[in-house]
């Protein structure tokens, strides 16, 4: 494979900053958790289900902890107290108590050690259902393989479940290896997990587990039918990203579209909420096995992907390092950037290749997610897909793990069947025909590639250092990312983070990071 | 100006040749049954002297088609009126552009769901860098500051942040219209902004799935957006309506 010529010294200080400024993060977090979280925590151990109002079990109770002022304590305490005076599945404590049959608060409490030990054993339980998705991939994936990277990925985006799954059928058989089901307009800004039953969305599909299931159920045929295993991807991010996680672990997601920064940046999310639900969340998919994909490409998306791009490479950074504390392991974290550079720049495909080449050899084992071009797509549907072809080169030569593919209809209308058809065709296409490129050429050293490479990266190693020395939340509310000032009091969710009283207890995180030793 | 034509076709290879090409996907596996289906669809759509250039299987249920036709109904060019819209709608890039150009410095503005009413969702599209339906929301224009107070903001607390932010600009949200309640909210804020002689001086906004032009100017409001607006429609009338009222006030 070409390779570029790059400084390891500074790889090591960008790794380093990085370091510093995560650690700078999850020291603070360490002292809160969310109302998020603690919903997640519940439905791991066996809370399901809505009240006669419609609304989730896991929110009644939280809510009521909150109210009552001893969710500082973690809800999990509360109900493994009750389920141990009770004897009734953890479950089952939460339909009483969300009934009012009983009062959680008014069980007397149990013995601290005895109640400790229950806790993680229930934990254990919890943990145990993700084991059985996560063995089930394995077996499947061992069975059937997958697709030589890039792997292609489409998205379906009726906005309901039951025609998603005609169109995600119809894209494996044409050769798609992951689906990406797109959600329901802002449901990242619910505050609550929709109940099942609903299939119908507006803009996407809800995301729940009840059509997490649906949709897997059919990738899983189809893996069968075309002898390979079809990924499914959906969003954990929003104010249920714990939950969503909880879920997606449970219903068998192959890939979770998780950024660090992301909900703060693109949607106004308190940024001490989104790093807590983060750290748990991606926690979490590290145990179970699910790949993650960060945000970048949405930088630029905004900002201008020539001059910005050290700030998506400094944003990945920042996403490995704070990965890696929550657990994942690097064939886990799958960084996102993106093909935005303007058609009217010259040499624009040189400093793409430059771009995608720099973060393949910075993130050798990350399964990086390459989007395609979505800016500079005007409806002019022919032009764009050359455009698409020009992405597809870059991603075949610099050896992308997972593609996006491009529509020619971007910016005109959600695609249609035949648009990802036509891109399917032409993705296959250029794989074929340039398979072996990326090995049969070298840049020149001290070339354009790799000039514009060197830049890119030192840029980067200067942000970091600059961050590291700020603070994230101080970098944020400059807007060094993406343009777009957060202050660390504002934004939705605040009222959701509690901070932590000394008998906090959350027996996953305990599990998770820890093992059963006391801490 | 040369005299405008009567009849247009489309030109394909020739002068009014009314070549037009199609695409379309059926949902039936490919063949010669399923040829014959496209081209009498084609035929439904107008078109004559048709030619299947593409027939392909998607998969084993799904035909995909490219064909071409001939548009034999021309459209008299000459007779056509079309209402020259109020304002144009710009790109955001033009939009930036436009506010450098006629402003020369960054516009402020406020946005709320006042009442108590608690949909963000609205707003949000509007404001959000995340915009909606892939039209980035206002935080995305380099040349506009945006305060966004989110829902359920009383409108003395809008007038507030008003002042404090030195606003260009006020885009007021109401999702909820039950028994009218959008119509008194409005016009309670309206009445304030008059009082305090603030009126004139802002570029007034409504939007919300049950406001219409009609209803946000009746009101006393600039502009009223519903259902389906896009960030850079609502960015495009205020960057036009406040150089407007610069204009009219003699610019300040």
């Amino acid at each position: 494979m070409a390779t570029l010529f790059l400084d390891d010294g500074l790889l090591a200080v960008a790794r380093q900053a990085a370091g510093k400024i995560v650690s700078d993060v999850i020291e603070e977090i360490d002292n809160y958790t969310t109302t998020a979280v603690e919903r997640a925590v519940l439905r791991l151990l066996g809370v399901e289900g809505v009240d006669a109002e419609g609304i989730p079990r896991v929110n009644v109770i939280v809510d009521d902890l909150l109210k009552r002022g001893v969710l500082g304590g973690g809800a999990a305490r509360w109900l493994a107290n009750a389920h141990l005076a009770m004897g009734v599945p953890v479950g089952e404590v939460g339909r009483r108590a969300v009934n009012i049959e009983i009062d959680l608060l008014a069980i007397p409490p149990a013995n601290g050690e005895k109640l400790r030990d229950r806790l993680l054993d229930l934990a254990a339980g919890g943990l145990a259902a993700i084991d059985k998705t996560r063995e089930k991939r394995w077996e499947l994936l061992s069975r059937l393989g997958k697709s030589s990277e890039p792997l292609r990925y489409v998205i379906v985006a009726t906005g309901n479940i039951r025609e998603d799954v005609v169109q995600a059928r119809a894209a494996a058989r044409q050769g798609a290896d992951v689906i990406a089901v797109i959600r329901h307009t802002a449901q990242s800004l619910l505050d609550f997990v929709p109940a099942d039953g609903s299939i119908d969305g507006v803009g996407g599909t809800i995301a729940n587990r009840q059509n997490f299931r649906i949709m897997r159920r059919a990738l899983d045929e189809i893996s069968e039918e075309q002898g390979r295993y079809i990924f499914l991807t959906n969003y954990c991010s929003g104010l249920c990203m714990p939950e969503i996680a909880v879920l997606g672990a449970l219903e068998r997601l192959d890939i979770m579209l998780n950024d660090s920064m992301y909900g703060i940046i693109f949607r106004d999310i308190n940024m001490v909420r989104t790093f807590i639900d983060q750290h748990f969340s991606r926690s979490i998919l590290a145990y179970s096995g699910i790949i993650i994909n960060t945000g970048e490409d949405n930088y630029l998306t905004t900002a201008d992907a020539f001059e910005e791009a050290h700030t998506v490479l400094a944003s990945q950074f920042i996403n490995e390092q704070f990965a890696l504390r929550s657990g994942l392991k690097p064939w886990q974290i799958g960084l996102g950037h993106a093909f935005e550079i303007s058609p009217q720049v010259e040499d624009s495909f040189l400093y793409e290749l430059a771009q995608a080449q720099l973060i393949r050899q910075i993130f050798p084992e990350s399964p990086v997610k390459y989007m395609p071009p979505t800016k500079h797509m005007s409806g002019n549907i022919f032009q764009a897909n050359v455009q698409d072809a020009l992405f597809n080169a870059v991603s075949v030569m610099t050896g992308q793990s997972v593609h996006l593919l491009g529509m020619t209809t971007e910016a005109v209308h959600t695609p249609h069947l035949q648009d990802r058809y036509l891109s399917l065709i032409n993705t296959d296409y250029v794989f074929r025909a340039l398979k072996h490129l990326g090995e049969e050429i070298e840049f020149v050293p001290g070339g354009r590639i790799e000039q514009r490479a060197r830049k890119v990266l030192s840029d980067a190693v200067n942000m970091l250092e600059e961050i590291a020395e700020l603070g994230l939340a101080k970098a944020i509310s400059a807007a060094m990312f993406a343009d777009i000032s957060r202050a660390p009091d504002g934004g939705k969710g605040l009222p959701g983070v509690i901070r932590k009283g000394e008998d906090y207890c959350n027996p996953f995180m305990q599990l998770l990071h820890n093992g059963r030793e006391r801490l | 100006m040369s005299r405008e034509p009567n009849n247009v076709l489309p030109y394909g290879d020739a002068p009014a040749d009314g070549i037009v090409q199609v695409s379309f996907t059926l949902p039936v596996p490919s063949g010669e049954k399923t040829r014959h289906a496209a081209l009498l669809l084609i035929r439904n759509m107008g078109l004559e002297d048709v030619s299947i250039a593409l027939m392909e299987p998607i998969d084993s249920s799904f035909t995909y088609f490219i064909a071409y036709g001939r548009v034999c109904t021309a459209v008299n060019y000459a007779t056509i009126e079309v209402e020259e819209q109020p304002y144009k709608i710009m790109k955001p890039d033009s939009i930036d552009e436009f506010i450098r150009r006629e402003f020369g410095r960054k516009l402020t503005v406020v946005g709320a769901c006042i009442g108590s009413d608690a949909h963000t969702v609205g707003i949000d599209a509007i404001l959000n860098m995340k915009g909606y339906n892939r039209h980035k929301g206002l935080e995305s224009y380099r040349e506009i500051r945006i305060i966004n107070m989110g829902a359920q903001v009383s409108c003395e607390d809008l007038l507030a942040k008003t002042r404090e932010e030195n606003a260009d600009a006020l885009l007021i949200s109401q999702i909820v219209t039950h028994k009218g309640i959008h119509i008194k909210n409005l016009t309670k804020m309206i009445k304030i902004l008059k009082a305090e002689r603030l009126k004139e001086k802002l570029v007034l906004i409504v939007g919300g799935p049950g406001i219409t032009a009609e209803l946000a100017r009746d009101l006393g409001y600039d502009a009223g957006f519903g259902r389906g607006t896009y960030p850079e429609q609502v960015a495009s009338f205020l960057v036009q309506e406040l150089a407007r009222q610069n204009g009219a006030r003699g610019n300040d």
